[in-house]
């Protein structure tokens, strides 16, 4: 027998602890930009906000592939390494079709499809061998991880590897050009999220990343394939990382060993401070695009005031994702998806 | 009551709330030493609250818990299990990677100066199996458990405590006969010591058999109470459910003659659990599955279903044959599934009450995105169908009774306009009322032209609806029993491998 309330759970549900759940990150969002601005006025100009959202393309387009990855269940460390991977062969690439075809738009888009390519590609192997091999996602990703980062080094001969002159001309908009005057890397960033809701609120594949994180035998038992659709999280977040990529080359026009580190830890944290649960079963993708604001703005916020070294950003970066994740874990459990 | 017999744990006008929802009224409860006191009531009923309120998981919202007219108030279950109120969980709550002598030991290991005396530990936990007649080694590792196993656990782990008070929710759910035989003498010698027993049970024989006192309890009041000597089991039902329950299994659906068969399975072999087992079934049957806990009724047809590793065997669907490699094959073949672990297989707990319904075949309610007006449509034409009461907005499954999880989970299964559905242990953890309401919807389904499987372990349940019983024994399907033989005394010597074929006739039939 059971009785009619959860167990071990906090009892009791007010409207005030449900809302402070969903608003959560965005009353936190809010807060840290009236600190912004009480620090130092510029911080709201339209230069200062379209440079933070650009800059925080890269982590939130990763971490919105994340947030599926994490709500079905699964890790993804090797997203860095991948970019920096997929970065390295997409230059390599575009540097040998100049001969070919010129530094013209074929170059580019040749560039592009295969970056495309390869984020699925990773994402395939990850998921297969996870879900096949049935290894923990931690390990086989960490495995990856090495393998990616230490590719790229070798391609690069331990050094960097530059994008030809003549192809950077044409694909620098890309990052640095904007539409409607709104930067390109937010409007990536912005049809990224919404495409990501909608797949994770209103599809069947959502529906199933949820089930699948919360339990995978009753998702096994309501028959649906768990190794397709945990396969498929990681090819999307290969995706992610692909087009995270194609915006970040034209940025500095190079790749080296030292692309792209440590972003898979931004990219979980922006999930994390989203209100993604990291044990699955429970995602939001708007959380994760605040999440990822965030993270932007706290470095953001450091280079306008002479009050905290910027070089304790690591720091403050720390201290928030600790006390998001307290305040959220009293009440995630009430909400269903 | 005499003086020597002065309750040692009483519950003074115990009532709890859950936000608004008021689940206990005013309970009063006294457990004398030396008695089995038998809780009933129908799910949601509030045994289980009453039962963590005196064993100090869950405080009161008023009202007070008496250790021999002294009151005490626990702010957990440690500060309980220090004054001897030991309970035995309904759902297990073992460490899976711990071994069996550290899980009884758990929390109060055995010393000797700052090290474990793992010596001392396995003697005694040796000893308390011993008691218990279970074959369990102590240094075996609890996951590799099969279920009853780890009741027993739950069982020795209780009662190496010193307990004065032993709580028991359910305890008999996931046993096999031969342990439930065991657990009463244990109980039996408790009692003798002086030991006071609550005991939580939906089965009323073993309720008959085993309490002196008991207490009813219908949405969270106190409906009667008292000496049990003189009750029927007939009174008790009512006294649950409030009202009478007559004809408890419904007449079954007459078969015709010609009726085809669906559903065929030939020489299935199951590495480990099942040897060589062949059976049909027909348009409009139901179909028994009998046998003890572990005889490979479960592993049988989960392998057919594409849910488990097969080493050879065949399915025939209406005659032709069919591959079922997944579940969704079968669900592909119109045969619908109700697992018999609701909770691990059946149901996201912390998913909304709608999603779970439409789980199993969300396809239909995607166009292509999720039609959410649509499931919500077809989630009140469940409530409505399937009798699923929601005393409050619940918002998970997990927040659900038993029995209402249940109907949620048959109502998910029927998503698929089934044509043949496999029913694991219906009535598992299910108050009587619940119980009459799944048997008659076996019945509904069969007059609808459905065939039906039900694998139980209550052998009132597979006599009171089946038209033939396949008996398991060890993973040998010794034999299908049809009208007279179906009867208690036949299906345990099939089941116990006493009669019916072997192994070696196996293979030819």
């Amino acid at each position: 027998m059971n009785s009619v309330v959860p167990d071990n759970k906090p009892i009791g549900r007010s409207r005030f602890s449900v809302d402070l759940k969903t608003w959560g990150p965005f009353i936190a969002l809010v807060a840290l930009a009236v600190l912004g601005v009480l620090i130092n006025p510029a911080f709201l100009g339209l230069d200062n906000l379209s440079n933070m959202l650009t800059r925080s393309a890269f982590i939130g387009i990763i971490a919105i592939g994340a947030t599926f990855v994490i709500t079905a269940g699964g890790l993804d460390l090797s997203v860095g390494s991948m970019a920096a991977f997929i970065a390295g062969v997409m230059i390599i690439l575009m540097n040998s079709l100049v001969e070919q075809f010129g530094a013209g738009l074929t170059t580019i888009f040749l560039g592009v499809g295969a970056s495309v390519l390869l984020g699925l590609c990773a994402g395939f192997i990850n998921g297969v061998v996870t879900t096949k091999g049935k290894i923990e996602a931690f390990i086989v990703t960490l495995g990856t991880m090495g393998i990616y980062r230490s590719l790229v080094t070798y391609l690069a001969d331990g050094g960097t590897l530059s994008l030809d002159w003549g192809v950077r001309d044409i694909y620098r908009p890309v990052y640095y050009g904007s539409l409607l005057g709104i930067p390109v890397p937010v409007l990536v960033f912005l049809v990224v999220a919404v495409a990501g809701y909608i797949l994770l609120n209103h599809t069947r594949f959502g529906r199933y990343c949820f089930a699948i994180g919360s339990s995978e035998k009753v998702a096994e038992y309501s028959a649906i394939s768990v190794d397709r659709i945990k396969t498929l999280t990681y090819m999307l977040q290969g995706l992610c990382v692909a087009l995270a990529t194609i915006i970040y080359v034209p940025r500095l026009g190079s790749a080296s060993g030292a692309t792209g580190v440590l972003w898979e830890l931004e990219a979980i944290a922006a999930v994390i401070i989203g209100g993604t649960v990291l044990k699955g079963g429970h995602g939001r993708i708007w959380g994760t695009v605040v999440g990822a604001i965030m993270l932007t703005m706290i470095g953001n916020i450091l280079n306008l005031t002479d009050a905290i070294s910027n070089y304790l950003n690591g720091t403050v970066q720390g201290i928030i994702i600790i006390v998001a994740v307290y305040l959220q874990r009293a009440s995630w459990r009430k909400s269903a998806p | 009551m005499s003086r020597q017999n002065q309750p040692l744990l009483s519950a003074r006008g115990i009532s709890r709330s859950f936000g608004q929802n008021q689940v206990l009224f005013d309970i009063d409860l006294d457990l004398a030493p030396g008695e089995v006191h038998a809780l009933l009531g129908e799910n949601g009923a509030g045994k289980s609250t009453l039962v963590r309120i005196l064993s100090g998981y869950l405080s009161p919202t008023s009202g007070d818990v008496c250790l021999e007219g002294e009151v005490r108030r626990y702010r957990n279950s440690g500060e309980a299990e220090a004054d001897g109120v030991v309970m035995i969980h309904q759902e297990l709550a073992l460490a899976g990677q711990l071994s069996v002598e550290e899980n009884i030991f758990l929390g109060r290991e055995l010393r000797r100066g700052p090290f474990l005396d793992r010596r001392a530990m396995r003697e005694r936990a040796s000893e308390t199996l011993a008691e218990l007649e279970t074959r369990v080694d102590p240094r075996a590792r609890v996951k590799d458990l099969s279920t009853s196993a780890q009741q027993m656990v739950e069982i020795a782990k209780a009662i190496t405590r010193d307990v004065r008070v032993l709580i028991m929710d359910e305890p008999t759910a996931a046993l096999t006969e031969h342990e439930v035989g065991v657990l009463f003498e244990l109980i039996a010698r408790l009692r003798k010591r002086g030991v006071a027993i609550l005991y939580i049970s939906h089965k009323l024989r073993e309720i008959e058999q085993i309490a002196d006192r008991v207490t009813v309890l219908r949405d969270g009041r106190l409906i009667d109470s008292g000496p049990m000597a003189g009750r029927s089991k007939e009174e008790m039902a009512r006294l649950m459910v409030g009202r009478e329950i007559r004809d408890m299994y419904p007449e079954r659906t007459t078969l015709e003659s010609d009726a085809p068969v669906v559903l065929e399975a030939r020489d299935m072999v199951v590495p480990g659990a099942v040897k060589h087992a062949s059976f049909t079934l027909r348009r409009g049957e139901v179909l028994g599955f009998g046998g003890v806990v572990g005889a490979g009724r479960t592993a049988l047809i989960e392998a057919l279903l594409g849910l488990r590793e097969r080493r050879q065997g065949q399915v025939l669907r209406n005659g032709q044959p069919v591959v079922l490699r997944h579940l969704r094959d079968a669900v592909g073949q119109r045969i619908a599934y109700l697992t018999e672990d609701r909770k691990g297989k059946g149901l996201v707990l912390n998913m909304g009450l709608r999603p779970n319904l439409t789980l199993l075949n969300l396809r239909a309610y995607c166009h292509p995105l999720i039609d959410r007006r649509q499931e919500e449509q077809a989630f009140q034409e469940a409530i409505e169908r399937f009798d699923i009461r929601l005393r409050t907005e619940a918002l998970t499954a997990s927040e659900l009774s038993g029995g209402n999880q249940q109907k949620l989970l048959l109502a998910k299964v029927m998503t698929i306009d089934p044509e043949i559905v496999i029913i694991n242990e219906p009535t598992r953890g299910i108050d009587v009322g619940t119980k009459h309401q799944i048997y008659h919807f076996v019945r509904e389904l069969t007059d609808a032209g459905c065939s039906v499987i039900l694998i139980s372990s209550e052998m009132s349940e597979l006599i009171g609806l089946s038209h033939r019983v396949a008996v398991m024994c060890a993973g040998v399907l010794t034999g299908v029993l049809e009208g007279e033989q179906i009867n208690e005394q036949e299906i345990i010597q099939y089941a116990s491998g006493i009669k019916g074929v072997g192994v070696d006739e196996q293979r030819r039939a």
